[in-house]
């Protein structure tokens, strides 16, 4: 038992490492469609993170979602695109080194301040499961729930719109 | 289970690296991958806290599926002002994008 729990946590920070590679790729490749990739690599081991914290419906939402559909309007939007493999074209601005040190301080700051704050931690780790999220969906959230599902139509409408190519007068 | 501040530390080290690709990346579609990276940062953030502290448990899950649709929102409108600009401009990149600018 011990070993498997053993197993496990290096699991769990293996998952951690292939997200964090993942997402380097994603901001650093030259070509924007091999970003793309790492960026599925990243999303899919952030559902693997969702998956070992026993919260299996966004799991699954995330991998039908992200990987799914934002995915597949990246990689169209890409391949729409010219110039994606030129290597005479930079593909960061002048604020690239300026952005590094910032962020590297960023991370050393969170890490000192998730370090030295008390967390008050619950002596067992709860776990739920989709049917309770549906009934709290349809119970004490159901106005975020509505917000939601309205903005969701506006924004799709909007998006037809703006995308649409021009009427024939 | 792993400690919560182990957890904590991935997704501030996942959030600073979505951070420097919005900051550094000149193709518009470079900078909307790294805006989903950060929004997937703190969606973990909300579950873990959901799962390791005092709150309903469902809360956490239930902001973090609506984020994730709104993320999905916005990939669609900004793909779809991608493909605009695009169509107008012959441009797809963030810094020869300055018709508002004079």
């Amino acid at each position: 038992m011990e070993i498997i729990l053993a197993i496990s946590k290096i699991g769990i920070y293996a998952i951690f490492g292939i997200t964090i590679l993942g997402a380097i790729f994603a901001v650093t490749l030259r070509n924007i469609f091999h970003a793309a990739l790492g960026l599925v690599l990243a999303l899919l081991g952030v559902a693997a993170v969702y998956f070992s914290m026993e919260a299996e419906f966004l799991g699954a939402i995330q991998i039908l979602l992200y990987v799914g559909g934002i995915m597949t309007l990246i990689i169209f939007v890409v391949m729409l695109t010219s110039r994606i493999g030129d290597r005479t074209v930079p593909t960061s601005n002048h604020q690239r080194y300026p952005a590094l040190v910032g962020i590297l301080f960023l991370i050393a700051f969170l890490i000192r301040l998730v370090r030295e704050t008390p967390w008050q931690l619950k002596a067992e780790l709860s776990t739920i499961d989709a049917i309770t999220i549906g009934k709290e969906f349809m119970g004490a959230y159901v106005l975020p729930f509505e917000i939601t599902s309205l903005v969701l139509v506006v924004a799709l409408i909007g998006a037809i719109v703006i995308a649409r190519s021009d009427l024939k007068k | 289970m792993i400690p919560l501040t182990h957890i904590l530390i991935f997704t501030s080290i996942l959030f600073s690296i979505g951070l420097y690709g919005a900051l550094s990346r000149r193709h518009v579609v470079g900078i909307l991958i790294a805006v989903e990276l950060m929004l997937n940062a703190a969606n973990i953030n909300l579950v873990v806290f959901s799962r390791y502290t005092n709150t309903n448990p469902a809360t956490g899950q239930i902001f973090a599926v609506i984020i994730i649709v709104l993320a999905a929102i916005a990939a669609a409108v900004g793909l779809a002002i991608v493909l605009s600009i695009y169509r107008n401009q012959k441009t797809i990149y963030s810094d020869e994008i300055d018709i508002l600018k004079w």
